[in-house]
């Protein structure tokens, strides 16, 4: 199966009927979702409502009860670890923790998946991405740097450096601006919205930080009760008359 | 409250269960060590760590398992009127059971705790999952390599040990008899036969697997946060030192059995 062929279609992800449960816990029930070519697109939902589950689905880490998941017009339960591994190439993946790799430095963190998805590239084309990536979030010089010597906030960016590295069309932000001062993640709200118009992504942010919500959403989803309760943009959600829905508001 | 044999019962079901999930990670580790690719890089730094960086510990116990032995031993030997048969005797003991056992239960602490808090840290702070999106496969990044590498350098440490124990015995001889360097080890080589060394190097290779299947198994299977990753690293010394034990058991049954006791 060729992965890497490049499509014209107007939806990067759709998601149809997804149900995920662990044990008694069902956290996805019959959940629907499409993101459109170059959207930011938030999913707001209380924690614990499976919204992490639901973009780890997404990227294969965890697989869905039933339901179908198309990313790039593939379904990926059809797909070989292989042919998966060549999707997730096209796909960026910010976690929660950040999940650098604690025993490599900076710029070892952010070879690695550019030499592990097999990339044909020499050293001084890697060094360079490497550059290219570290220049994008603003911390050129910390390419040396071990991982525990970074503030939250730096490592928030080296983590979205590590995930840009690839060039993805769609990148998957689980709760960017957790843990961080408000000041910082204002930062990483700025630096979202400059992928998104730079490097012209398609994203699914995952949060209930509502000032990152509406810096950075072109659309919000509720995912309430395992179901795409409502959606509409920041304004239109946050003056409806749904109770559930403006708690996040309020 | 739960009465003995239903708390018996639970445990050793809860065992049973646990021997099963273990046999199935190290089937795992087979299927994986023959698919490609191979991660010789990582293997290489394992080796490196679980080996070299394990020396000085493992050579310093070594030293002083041989003095301590030879000092102990003298005086029973020398109420029979057979202290020369000191170097002889300790030199079969330290080969055989003493120096193989202790490399290994200082591999266990030292190697096991390290690798189930490693992978342990690394499964609750999402970078195995990392791993896993950047086109790697974490098996066979971090399980096979770690393995692979314990397997292969516990023997190594194993042997070098047992030169630095014999030479620790030699000179826990010397300090209330003299023996020279030269009749020490006509000594100890006369006493030595293959069937002495042989037996005592195979079963350090299922040692070194023991302890970095377990080490591997704990952390992989970490979770609960960081107090998990505590957990993981305390039950892999634990299990694989008790692991080293058992191992050590059917080695000797089995190479009784096979005439080479």
């Amino acid at each position: 199966m060729e992965i890497n062929q490049k499509l014209n279609i107007e939806n990067v992800i759709e998601v149809n009927g997804l149900c995920k449960s662990f044990g008694a816990n069902t956290v996805l029930n019959n959940f629907d979702f499409r993101l459109k070519r170059g959207e930011n697109a938030v999913v707001l939902g209380k924690s614990g409502s499976g919204k992490s589950v639901f973009i780890k689905c997404i990227i294969g880490l965890l697989t869905a009860d039933s339901g179908k998941i198309n990313v790039l017009d593939y379904n990926i339960s059809d797909l070989n670890s292989d042919a998966l591994d060549a999707l997730r190439m096209r796909m960026g993946f910010l976690f929660q923790s950040n999940a650098l790799y604690d025993s490599m430095t900076v710029r070892e963190n952010l070879e690695f998946p550019l030499r592990r998805h097999g990339k044909d590239m020499d050293n001084k084309e890697v060094y360079a991405a490497v550059k290219e990536a570290l220049e994008s979030v603003g911390l050129p010089h910390t390419e040396n740097m071990m991982p525990a010597e970074l503030s939250g906030g730096m490592k928030k960016r080296i983590a979205i450096a590590r995930t840009l590295i690839l060039k993805p069309e769609i990148i998957l932000y689980d709760e960017p601006t957790t843990g961080l001062d408000p000041i910082t993640g204002r930062e990483i709200d700025d630096l979202i919205v400059k992928i998104q118009r730079e490097y012209k992504t398609s994203s699914i942010i995952i949060s209930h930080d509502m000032h990152c919500v509406k810096a950075v959403a072109n659309r919000i989803v509720m995912l309430i009760d395992g179901r795409a309760y409502m959606e509409g943009d920041y304004n239109s959600l946050s003056t409806c008359s749904d109770r559930k829905v403006l708690d996040f508001f309020d | 409250m739960l009465n003995s044999p239903v708390m018996a019962h639970v445990s050793a079901k809860a065992f049973l269960i646990e021997a099963g999930e273990i046999a199935r990670f190290a089937s795992r580790f087979f299927s994986a060590l023959f698919k490609p690719k191979q991660e010789w890089r990582e293997l290489l730094r394992q080796a490196y760590f679980i080996g070299y960086k394990s020396l000085g510990l493992v050579g310093l116990t070594a030293f002083i398992m041989g003095l301590v032995l030879t000092i102990q031993s003298r005086p029973t030997l020398v109420e029979f009127g057979a202290e020369a048969w000191l170097p002889k005797m300790v030199s079969v003991s330290l080969i055989r059971e003493i120096v193989p056992v202790i490399t290994a239960l200082i591999c266990a602490g030292k190697i096991g705790s390290s690798i189930g808090a490693e992978l342990g840290s690394m499964k609750v702070t999402e970078q195995i999952d990392a791993m896993e999106v950047s086109g790697t496969n974490p098996f066979k990044y971090l399980v096979v390599t770690r393995v692979l590498a314990s397997s292969l350098m516990i023997p190594v440490l194993a042997v070098i040990a047992a030169a630095i124990s014999l030479y620790g015995a030699y000179l826990g001889t010397n300090i209330k008899g003299v023996v020279s360097w030269q009749l020490y080890w006509t000594q100890v080589f006369e006493a030595l036969t293959y069937s002495d060394a042989l037996p005592a190097f195979i079963k350090t290779y299922f040692f070194g697997f023991a302890i970095g299947i377990i080490g591997c198994y704990k952390g992989f299977n970490s979770s609960k946060g960081t107090e998990g990753v505590g957990q993981s690293a305390n039950s892999a010394v634990v299990l694989s030192s008790l692991m080293v034990f058992v191992i050590d058991l059917i080695a000797v049954q089995l190479a009784d059995l096979m005439g080479l006791t």
